[in-house]
């Protein structure tokens, strides 16, 4: 019987799946990715000639230097917040709502639908009125997908992403179309809001960080302590185990994913109502992607998910302070940026897996 | 017990030392073991004791932490199946790696790397060269989903021996066989044995290694603590070596005394998630304080037939009728509602019955937290349920809110049977209520079914192992091919009788329903 002897060599390393890590662990791991993304950061500043100390030390003052600056790091985190806390039930069901950017869009078309016409309201009605409008234009939006998801088992991911861009476009056609504004002398735009339907301020910024602060409790308890969050949780687990226990699981996924979707529309009533006192194309403007990022990162604790929504502004806001004072390109800021998150999303992955070098084994 | 001598010829297989970890759990742990040619070696050991683990190093699929592998007397580094194909061990797994829409004979040369661009057009010639050498009877221009589970096997077997393999492992090749198909196989083991094949078959069934093997290894909690000659030894001790201690290997068998119906199931009919009649047209009834045993090769309907019990898979035709009330149509909720009280033990316990990354305490929840008015879960009592379930049943866990998924195999099946036990169940439902668990908790897990039993449960047991049945059960009732060809009386039946109720061998004498109705 002839076999070959030739043998493959031994690869490099192999990747081996970690026993479970403990919370402190975790922690200590997720720290570490910080400090490492910090130093990716670093060795990147250094490479386009600056002083990573005073590159850093710039981003940070520049997110809280001034009550301005503040103030705008506080309004990029109130809808990245309320985004990501709306994410959070649907992916803790394994439900892979992509479809954030569109619920926030549709939540901001409905709201704008009373700031526009019922613009006599009392002013607490119409705001009132404009949030429940963002609550159910964006629970809409995600109920569509959850329902074809329930009834024909369609792939949610595709079904919420391609969502997304039909929101975007209803946007482009109230534009140019129907909610034109005839004032504005042929360029393509939605008027202002009138004051009646503007968010009210509430120290110097617009109220939604007190509803997104609100939520954030509201949801941590909901998820933690009610039976829908419970039922949640199961679903998420196991849908057989969910149908041995005798949930009714199609009725769970549609209810939770109308909450995702409008807690999403009410991060688009904010801004709508709040920052631009009106609708435009650039109204959600990435957050429901990044607010993805915020959420896994935070490990879907909607506490944990406020402290990274802060990390994250501050970054953001910080960055163009940076870019400003020193006089960089906007591009270095966007680099930058990507650079940290990589390096703390890649960092992720040794939460879970662990390297093995090869090893020299005696014959 | 005989310590082996090695001989000077050069051995087969032998490894020397093996570790192997994951994460912190120690599989494997220093681990010496030979095979010669023309050897059967039984390796022994019970679940968790890291039998797969260790041929699973042989096969490529796991890489040794540390150690050495010696394949005829030259030292290896395997990294792949493709290298451990190419020394010449072959594997055959539990689970059959085939593709299901091809031929037999596809499916045999498939993978094995041969010269020229076109496919062998004499691969049916060496195939029947194979198949004679070694007694096997194969159609190969059979497709593999409409084979039987022992034709899928004896395919593995010739695709392993078509690549020129000369040591053969086997993991658990029995469990899905009827006795008759064991003892085929055995002679097709045999055959290979005196072509000078080395052999490891890897089991837990002490009397197949007193019947096949010619040496035994036995594992124990990843070390080989072992090595006797069969000849030298027997169950008895075998068992010692294996569990660790002397153990009574008898089930108990109480006698109740009621006589109510609780379950008539009429005609039933179920199909699958895909639309196959999986249940066709079966009939039988469920009385308080007896156990139904429900025996049959895996895929002839037990799992479609439980889960339509519970409410769980739509019926198609027919009536489960519990005290003359109809159940068919009912959702698992309303079951409950109707104050049924119905339990049901999957076979996928982790994956059906429980949440895995959740504790105890949510665990135990799970069929009782929408009680109350409350928008709120309350915990307590499930706390307190689930620390009470621990001290009763010796579940082993760091805390009762340790995710249910890091427990061993055992004390998961405690949690979900506690949980239902602690229901008060009037039917109670098992599905493999002992695979994958040590002989310790088995016999925990049977005490408790009697326990249930002398209570006056009525308690469906669907099993494997029909010694076990033949003595816990009192009736057992036996599908094949999604019928029941038989319902016995537990003190009348032989392993062999029911064997042949399995196959439905029966039939063709014109007797298949012998002690329908007792």
């Amino acid at each position: 019987m002839e076999r070959s002897i030739r043998m493959k060599k031994e690869p490099l390393f192999h990747v081996v799946k970690k026993a479970e890590v403990s919370y402190g662990k975790t922690v200590m791991l997720s720290l570490l990715a910080v400090v490492i993304a910090i130093i990716a950061g670093g060795i990147f500043i250094l490479a386009i000639g600056q002083n990573p100390f005073e590159i850093y030390a710039s981003i940070v003052q520049g997110a809280w230097r001034s009550k301005i600056a503040a103030k705008g790091t506080i309004k990029i985190a109130i809808p990245l917040l309320i985004a990501a806390l709306g994410i959070t039930p649907a992916f803790q069901m394994r439900f892979w709502n992509i479809g954030a950017e569109g619920q926030i869009i549709m939540g901001g078309i409905f709201a704008t639908y009373f700031a526009l016409f019922l613009t006599g309201l009392p002013h607490w009605l119409l705001l009132i009125l404009m949030f429940l409008a963002g609550a159910v234009g964006g629970g809409l939006w995600g109920l569509i997908p959850a329902y074809f998801k329930t009834k024909y088992g369609t792939n949610e991911t595709l079904f919420t992403l391609m969502m997304n861009y039909i929101a975007l476009y209803m946007i482009k056609y109230l534009t140019e179309g129907p909610w034109r504004d005839p004032a504005s002398s042929g360029f393509p735009k939605i008027a202002s809001f009138v004051p009646n339907a503007r968010l009210d301020q509430i120290f110097g910024v617009h109220a939604g960080w007190l509803i997104g602060l609100i939520l954030a409790v509201v949801m941590f308890i909901y998820l933690k302590f009610s039976k829908q969050g419970y039922e949640i949780s199961v679903v998420g687990e196991s849908t057989n185990t969910a149908r041995y226990a005798g949930m009714n699981v199609k009725k769970i996924v549609i209810r939770t994913m109308f909450l995702s979707g409008a807690i999403c529309g009410i991060a688009g009533m904010c801004q709508v109502s709040g920052a631009a006192y009106t609708l435009g194309e650039g109204i959600a403007g990435g957050v429901g992607f990044t607010a993805i990022i915020v959420a896994w990162l935070a490990k879907l604790n909607p506490i944990i998910i406020l402290i990274v929504t802060v990390l994250f502004s501050m970054l953001d806001k910080g960055c163009s302070v940076m870019q400003s004072d020193f006089g960089l390109s906007p591009a270095v800021s966007s680099i930058l940026q990507g650079i940290i998150l990589f390096s703390i999303l890649a960092l992720d992955f040794f939460n879970r897996y662990r390297i093995v070098l090869r090893q020299r084994r005696k014959a | 017990m005989a310590s082996v001598k090695m001989k000077k010829e050069a051995m087969a297989i032998e490894l020397k030392q093996i570790t192997k970890t994951f994460g912190s759990v120690v599989a494997n742990n220093n681990i010496d073991l030979s095979v010669k040619q023309g050897e059967i070696l039984a390796l022994l050991g019970e679940n968790g004791s890291g039998k797969t683990t260790l041929m699973n190093m042989l096969s490529g699929i796991y890489k040794p932490d540390s150690g050495s592998i010696f394949i005829n007397g030259l030292s290896v580094s395997i990294n792949s199946p493709e290298d451990s194909i190419r020394q010449g061990v072959g594997m055959i797994h539990q689970h059959f790696k085939l593709v299901e829409a091809l031929t037999a004979a596809d499916n045999i040369i498939l993978g094995a790397k041969e010269k020229g661009f076109f496919l062998n057009k004499s691969r049916a010639e060496k195939i029947s060269e194979i198949s004679k050498r070694f007694g096997l009877e194969i159609d190969s221009e059979k497709k593999i989903y409409q084979m039987s589970v022992s034709e899928k096997q004896t395919v593995e077997i010739i695709k392993v021996l078509y690549r020129q393999a000369d040591i053969l492992i086997l993991d658990e090749p029995t469990a899905v066989l009827t006795p008759q198909e064991t003892q085929k196989l055995f002679e097709i083991l045999r055959r290979m044995k005196a072509e000078g094949c080395a052999v490891i078959i890897i089991t837990h069934k002490l009397n197949e290694v007193l019947e096949i093997s010619d040496r035994v290894t036995i594992l124990r909690k990843g070390e080989s603590v072992a090595t006797v000659n069969t000849s030298e030894t027997s169950a008895k001790e075998l068992t010692e070596i294996m569990v660790g201690r002397p153990i009574e290997l008898s089930i108990d068998h109480p006698e109740t005394n009621f006589d109510e119906n609780l379950l008539e199931i009429h005609h039933l009919t179920v199909c699958d998630e895909e639309g196959f009649e999986m249940v066709k047209d079966i009939s039988f009834d469920l009385n308080r304080g007896e156990i139904l045993g429900v025996a049959g090769v895996a895929g002839s309907g037990q799992k479609e037939l439980c889960e339509a019990l519970a409410g769980l898979l739509p019926v198609k035709q027919g009536a489960i009728l519990y005290h003359k009330e109809n159940l068919v149509g009912k959702s698992p909720s309303e079951i409950i509602k109707m104050g049924i009280s119905m339990s049901f033990i999957p076979e996928d316990r982790l994956g059906m019955g429980l949440a895995a990354s959740m504790g105890m305490v949510d665990n135990m929840l799970l069929k009782t937290y929408h009680e109350g008015k409350s928008p709120f879960v309350s915990k307590k009592a499930a706390r307190e349920l689930s620390k009470r379930l621990v001290q009763q049943l010796q579940i082993v866990t760091p805390s009762v809110d340790t995710p249910v998924r890091r427990l061993s195999g055992g004390n998961v099946q405690k949690v979900l049977l506690g949980r239902e036990i602690e229901s008060q169940p009037n039917v109670l439902i098992t599905a493999y209520a002992v695979r994958g668990l040590d002989i310790n908790s088995s016999y925990t897990i049977y005490d408790l079914i009697n326990e249930q039993k002398q209570k006056g449960v009525g308690v469906l047991f669907i099993g494997e192992d029909l010694d076990v049945m033949l003595e816990l059960c009192d009736r057992i009732m036996v599908l094949c091919n999604g019928k029941v060809t038989g319902i016995v009386n537990a003190k009348d039946a032989t392993k062999e009788k029911l064997g042949l109720l399995m196959t439905d061998a029966l039939e063709k004498e014109g007797d298949p329903h012998n002690g329908t109705k007792h």
